[in-house]
């Protein structure tokens, strides 16, 4: 074989080769769009039943009497009781009081206290079920399993299809998911508490960590002699964007809960934590923005007699902002879905009531994702899900105010 | 006659200024300080009780058995090796899925990506750095966690269900974008004279990519695999859901094991004494981590510096 011969029967196997390697390349990307994919695509899959909730209607009479004592449930009871006559037995009982959530008394007694004049008046209220009657209305409980294996007797499948033919069990809006704190309860828990927690804590982290990255961005771009101190800052603030969002828990409860004693669980604490967690975040997007100011206009003022500071002030911060506060904005999105640091400052308690101040125990979005996903029931991961969705869209949010502000702001020189 | 205002006021406030300035860019150095300082602390009272060796060395871990102060030192439960290991495992694993998917689909934007195409798939694959890891591991505990049982039983072998696997297997499409971006920065980074040349000698694309580009961008991408393997081994939430608590010294990656971060959060979530060495542990702990995060991040930005001193 001649060389030239050789030559043209290697050509088909490099040729094979190259569409190989490049449809690594195509694979490699679709794998990892797949993960992305399939990730949102379970997320919404699960979370977006919370959007609905399952209600039962009850024909009751609020008498005055049930409204002094506080008797609501006891109402229900009755309701559910003259409903299906022919639950007699203790044990059928139970099953039908298991029927409604057990905060439903509360559910009654808010639309009462709205509305007074319902007292005495025999009417049809819509109150909230067990997470149980919910997922089998969801669907996520199986009907075709043996009665041993369900978490709904035959007994109450039976009732429960009357109640569905006579239309009174559907699926509504779930407005309680959006304006209650955390429950045990998984059909009446809800997101709020959670999630003004999270907007104290960056509210508390924006204060701190806004300033004081621009301070610092400011000073090592346009004042900081080059020297050893300035050098050791600015390695230092690299290192510290990579360590171990763990570690600066870990920080926060030796220094801020035991050193300084401030509360545990606190916003205020975990927004302090979160500051310095994103400072180097800012910093380094800060320090970007005043880089691209050209010098031409610092030039500028300084010949028309502006002092270093009144250049600064004046002429560079303005122009600078937009790029600042874009990486301040990603910078509180990461915060947002920090996770490890609160649960080393104790922002896992378990808190009923949504937080008042920056001082009060609280707990934050992802936490309260963490600590619903580590709950038996099967109602929670439902609530997990739609939580997670819930961070997702402010972080989609945030992000997209950060492009939108670089995109209208950003200046070309 | 000429206008001499007085600028003492202004001065003044300039100085002050600046003063604010500097005292604001000490905070970061004060961080550090803190960090350090407060890890130390805690960690040397730990050392008091029990030996630093024990710590490094030993080979068992159950800090739930030494409720009295005089157990401590006897029992030697304080062996920190399954958990070094639980997180090597468990990082390995996540490196071995997302070295290669990164480092190809790298290669695929710097090198055969229509721009088009790249202004799609690039902003796409950030959106995976961006999805806080409490929701990875959401996925890696209720999702890919059941199914590695399930494909387990099928396959007739046990998963555990807190299996390292799941919790490495999703670790690693968290760090893909960290490694596909530097990857990709310090390939699109290699001259075009040494492509052009490669080309220029009858060179398909693959070949001139193996063979000239890859070696050129080496040391690049090495410092990309050592901040994601810092990353990996900082990585709380994915292993707190998924990893579990067993501190089993094992490789089986069907196994559960733990790492260093889990027992951390393990030992410090909840209501806590301050004497106890079963507190103070997850100070040292958290030393050994901010050291080895440290010093790969060093490390690796050195690497990273020096290459692309190298072009310029």
């Amino acid at each position: 074989m001649s060389k030239a011969e050789r030559i043209k029967a290697g050509l088909a196997h490099r040729y094979r080769a190259e569409r190989h390697f490049r449809l690594y390349g195509i694979g490699a990307i679709l794998l990892a769009l797949g993960f992305l994919g399939v990730m949102l695509t379970v997320v919404i899959g699960r979370g977006v039943g919370v959007l609905q909730q399952s209600y039962i209607q009850l024909t009751l009479t609020v008498t005055a009497e049930a409204a002094e004592t506080g008797d609501w449930q006891g109402l229900i009871k009755t309701s559910l009781r003259e409903q299906f006559p022919e639950a007699r037995k203790r044990k059928d009982k139970k099953q039908l009081y298991g029927f409604v959530s057990s905060g439903a008394g509360y559910a009654l007694r808010r639309q009462v206290e709205q509305n007074p004049d319902l007292i005495g008046q025999r009417r049809a209220y819509w109150l909230p079920v067990s997470d149980d009657v919910d997922m089998l209305l969801k669907d996520a409980i199986d009907r075709s399993l043996p009665e041993s294996d369900r978490r709904i007797t035959d007994q109450e499948l039976a009732w429960i299809d009357t109640l569905i033919e006579s239309g009174a069990l559907e699926l509504r809006f779930n407005k309680g998911f959006f304006t209650s704190g955390d429950s045990r309860e998984p059909e009446l828990a809800g997101i709020l508490g959670a999630a003004v927690g999270s907007a104290l804590s960056l509210l508390v982290c924006l204060m701190l960590a806004f300033p004081l990255g621009v301070m610092t961005a400011v000073h090592l771009e346009e004042f900081a002699p080059k020297n050893r101190w300035t050098d050791l800052i600015e390695v230092n603030i690299n290192n510290l964007a990579a360590v171990p969002s763990i570690v600066f828990g870990l920080l926060g409860l030796a220094v801020f809960l035991n050193v300084f004693g401030l509360p545990r669980s606190a916003p205020l604490v975990g927004g302090m934590v979160l500051a310095l967690m994103t400072l180097p975040t800012i910093i380094i997007a800060s320090r970007a923005a005043l880089k691209s100011v050209p010098p031409s206009i610092r030039q500028a003022a300084m010949a028309l007699g502006a002092s270093p500071v009144q250049v600064v002030l004046h002429h560079i911060l303005p122009s600078a902002m937009p790029g600042m506060l874009t990486g301040t904005i990603i910078g509180m999105a990461q915060a947002l879905g920090e996770t490890a640091p609160l649960l080393m400052i104790g922002m896992v308690a378990f808190i009923v009531d949504v937080p008042q101040g920056i001082l009060e125990q609280a707990t934050a979005l992802p936490v309260q994702i963490f600590l619903w996903a580590d709950a038996p029931e099967r109602a929670f991961g439902e609530r997990t899900a739609a939580a997670i969705l819930v961070l997702l869209v402010f972080l989609v949010l945030m992000n997209l105010t950060a492009v939108i502000l670089r995109k209208r702001f950003e200046q070309r020189w | 006659m000429y206008v001499t205002p007085s600028r003492k006021a202004q001065k003044a406030v300039e100085a002050l200024i600046r003063g604010v300035l500097v005292l604001s860019s000490t905070v970061a150095v004060l961080t550090t300080l803190g960090i350090v300082a407060s890890l130390l602390f805690e960690s040397l009272r730990f050392f008091d009780a029990v030996p630093l060796t024990d710590f490094l060395f030993g080979l068992e871990w159950s800090p739930q058995t030494a409720i009295r102060a005089d157990q401590v030192g006897a029992s030697g439960s304080f062996g920190a090796v399954p958990l070094f290991a639980g997180t090597l495992l468990i990082s390995a694993i996540a490196l071995v899925i997302a070295i290669p998917v990164g480092l190809y689909s790298a290669i695929y934007l710097a090198e055969y990506a229509s721009t088009s195409v790249r202004a799609w798939v690039k902003p796409t694959l950030e959106i995976l750095a961006g999805i806080p890891t409490v929701v990875y591991g959401f996925f890696a505990a209720l999702v890919v966690a059941p199914w590695l049982r399930g494909a387990g039983e099928g396959a007739g072998f046990e998963v555990s269900s807190e299996s390292a696997l799941a919790a490495g297997l999703v670790m690693g499409i968290m760090i893909i974008p960290l490694i596909s971006s530097l990857a990709e920065d310090v390939i699109s980074a290699v001259p075009r004279s040494l492509r052009e040349a490669a080309l220029g000698l009858g060179a398909t694309r693959s070949e001139m990519i193996r063979q000239i580009v890859l070696p050129a961008a080496l040391p690049g991408i090495m410092g990309g695999v050592l901040l994601a393997a810092s990353r990996a081994i900082g990585e709380t939430m994915i292993v707190v859901m998924a990893a579990g608590l067993s501190a089993n010294l094992t490789a089986n990656p069907f196994q559960a094991v733990t790492t260093v971060t889990v027992q951390i959060v393990t030992l410090l979530t909840g209501d806590q004494e301050f004497d106890s060495p079963k507190t103070l542990v997850a100070f040292a702990l958290g030393l050994v981590l901010f050291v080895v995060t440290l010093l790969l991040n060093v490390v690796a930005l050195k690497v990273v510096k020096k290459y692309r001193e190298q072009y310029e």
